[in-house]
């Protein structure tokens, strides 16, 4: 029992939770503003899956890192243009478009993968981003290994939470995305276009999506594989409405469901005699039980998947 | 005399050359075994590279000619199998985990069609063969060397999934471990995914957090944080060490051809083959072997090591079998 709670005091423990949080962070905020526009992204597993292997792909054939993660955001653009297109001017059900670009953009990554990269019994590597010590910053105890000696894509996240709640609360752009995705008409009534809003939401969304699943190819790891996204962005869907479609609440959903995670990889090596599964279960678990308490209050966007066509009352 | 060509005579000179290499392919094809494999994961995965790599072999060297498909879905699995064995192949290979009975269920309408399935039950009737993943006697040696190399004497080891085949082969690491370090303490930790290596890494990173300094890579993605946090590795089914190089000192390696050679020989002696082939996975018959770096490996740690692996390798002694889940 002691040993547990010396885990958590141990500040590899924390470094690690922001190293899983990463991609999650990315994920649930590009989730969040498709969702605060009216339109849900259940593309966003595939999403992720094609950020992961063109991020990787672009720096593989000779593109440097950030061009990889510039990539990576394009291709989930266009993967989120298509939904877009699909679910916003045409109206049709946005979970079975979603759901579709998830079967499409997942085969299509592998496809193309598989077209383009030689392959033998392991995957061929990239050099990713390395963990940064940042001077004197790093060397602070406690928090300096956690906060400051992570890889770029992290502080990336970190500041994408900031500028996302920044626009969102207070700019007429934010304003103008929240209106769409509670009363598309009072948008239309101010004289704006709430479909080219929502198109624009849900290309933006995605593409963070992607940079979300190229942080798994391009710094957590330095290798593609078709199926390593891992079921993250089913978790990102979770965490919006845990979040309350709030991007502070959402990066504390993250770091939540990240804690768990790295927080059980350690008890399955000092808690013997429990079924790893238990562990294992734990992430899902207890976000399931924060959802139950947290998503009650939760204020959710109108308008959420309701097509809006121009003059039907 | 004129030597002239009519249209006709072209015709059927081109028919006749075009059709040759085709007449010869078939008049070979007499003594070479068509296999198809039918892979569920991309070939390129550690487990399916091995197989698909022997066979590749294998029909390099004239044995058989080799077709397969990947990625092929459970639900589509026994789709691609009946096609395989309705096209003529004579030996389908496959892994029957995910689809048991439907796997026999389609051995059962094709009497005359050979099949060898990776699977967790027995073989069945004449034609059913089964196989196990079996690269625990490496991975016994392996532990051998690691057993001398610790400083901290704590072995660390990340795995899928808790399944028969995982854990017999970290528990013989773990074995090999002891016998040559009564100190040693083990931990280990399952990620719950064949394919998630930015999760192995980290559950890599907690382990060397608690202290292991040498650890048992079941999957992809443990090496990396050994080699992020300078402690060593070990590899299993495939040569790991060109990837990570000065991290990875030994590999459990897994060689399939032993198994496709038996039930080839089965098949043209026209012996049944529902049996098991497991045991040509045996370091006895080649079907595993430990490969490693001598120079990151203490000299003192070898000779006990080799004296292991000829008595292994002469039948005078078995790694025993631990199916239990490691703690």
């Amino acid at each position: 029992m002691m040993e547990a709670i010396d885990l958590l005091l141990n500040t590899s423990l924390w470094a690690a939770v922001l190293r899983i949080a990463t991609p999650l962070i990315f994920g649930v905020l590009g989730a969040l503003l498709c969702e605060r526009s009216g339109v849900l992204n259940l593309g966003i597993e595939g999403i992720m899956t094609m950020g992961a292997m063109v991020g990787w792909l672009t720096v593989y054939m000779g593109g440097d890192l950030w061009t990889g993660l510039l990539v990576a955001a394009l291709s989930g653009g266009m993967m989120g243009l298509l939904h877009a297109m699909l679910t916003v001017p045409l109206g049709l059900s946005q979970h079975v478009s979603g759901l579709g670009i998830t079967l499409f953009a997942s085969s299509l990554s592998y496809y193309l993968y598989r077209l383009i990269v030689v392959v033998g019994d392991l995957p061929p590597t990239i050099e990713p981003f390395r963990p940064l010590d940042i001077p004197i910053l790093s060397d602070i105890p406690g928090l300096g290994p956690i906060l400051f000696s992570q890889t770029v894509p992290t502080y990336l996240a970190l500041l994408s939470v900031v500028v996302m709640a920044y626009v969102l609360a207070r700019t007429p752009l934010g304003l103008a995305i929240r209106m769409t995705g509670e009363n598309p008409h009072a948008v239309e009534a101010q004289g704006l276009n709430p479909l080219r809003i929502r198109i624009g939401a849900v290309v933006a969304g995605s593409a963070l999506m992607a940079v979300g699943g190229a942080f798994l190819t391009t710094a957590a790891f330095n290798s593609f594989f078709p199926e390593m996204v891992q079921g993250r962005g089913w978790i990102c869907i979770a965490l919006v409405v845990f979040a309350s479609w709030r991007p502070g609440k959402a990066l504390l959903g993250a770091l939540l469901f990240a804690f768990f995670d790295a927080y059980q990889l350690r008890l399955q090596t000092v808690v013997e005699g429990v079924p790893y599964q238990l562990f294992l279960m734990a992430p899902y678990f207890l976000s399931i039980g924060a959802l139950v308490l947290v998503a009650r209050r939760a204020q959710v966007p109108e308008a959420l998947m309701v097509p809006y066509r121009r003059g039907e009352r | 005399m004129k030597l002239t060509t009519n249209r006709r005579q072209l015709i059927v000179g081109a028919a006749a050359t075009l059709a040759l290499p085709a007449y010869i392919r078939r008049a070979n094809a007499a003594d070479v075994t068509r296999v198809a494999g039918v892979h569920m994961s991309p070939v390129e995965n550690a487990w399916n590279s091995r197989i698909h790599l022997a066979f590749q072999e294998a029909a390099a060297s004239g044995l058989i000619e080799y077709e397969f498909s990947e990625g092929v879905a459970p639900t589509d699995y026994p789709r691609a199998m009946r096609e395989y064995a309705e096209g003529g192949a004579q030996l389908v290979w496959g892994e029957a985990y995910a689809v048991e009975r439907e796997a026999r269920e389609v051995a059962g309408d094709y009497p005359d069609t050979a099949f060898l399935m990776g699977s967790s039950g027995g073989p069945e009737g004449d034609n059913f063969g089964v196989f196990g993943t079996r690269n625990h006697e490496a991975a016994y040696l392996a532990g051998m060397l690691a057993g001398k190399m610790s400083d901290s004497n704590v072995f660390g080891s990340v795995g899928g999934y808790p399944i028969p085949e995982v854990n017999l082969l970290i528990n013989a690491f773990r074995m090999g471990v002891s016998e040559v370090n009564p100190d040693a303490t083990f931990l280990n930790g399952f990620i719950g995914a064949w394919f998630d290596p930015a999760r192995a890494k980290e559950a890599a990173m907690a382990q060397i957090d608690a202290g292991a300094d040498i650890l048992f890579g079941e999957r992809i993605g443990t090496a990396d944080a050994a080699q992020e946090r300078g402690v060593k590795a070990i590899g299993s089914l495939i040569d790991y060490t060109p990837r990570y190089p000065g991290t990875v000192f030994a590999n459990a390696i897994w060689n399939y051809g032993p198994t496709i050679e038996a039930i080839v020989e089965d098949i043209n002696a026209g012996n049944a083959v529902g049996r098991d082939y497991t045991e040509y996975s045996f370091m006895s018959y080649g079907g595993n072997e430990l490969i490693y770096v001598a120079d990151d490996v203490p000299a003192d740690a070898i000779p006990p090591m080799e004296a292991k692996q000829a008595a292994i390798q002469a039948g005078e002694w078995d790694v025993p079998i631990n199916n239990d889940e490691p703690a």
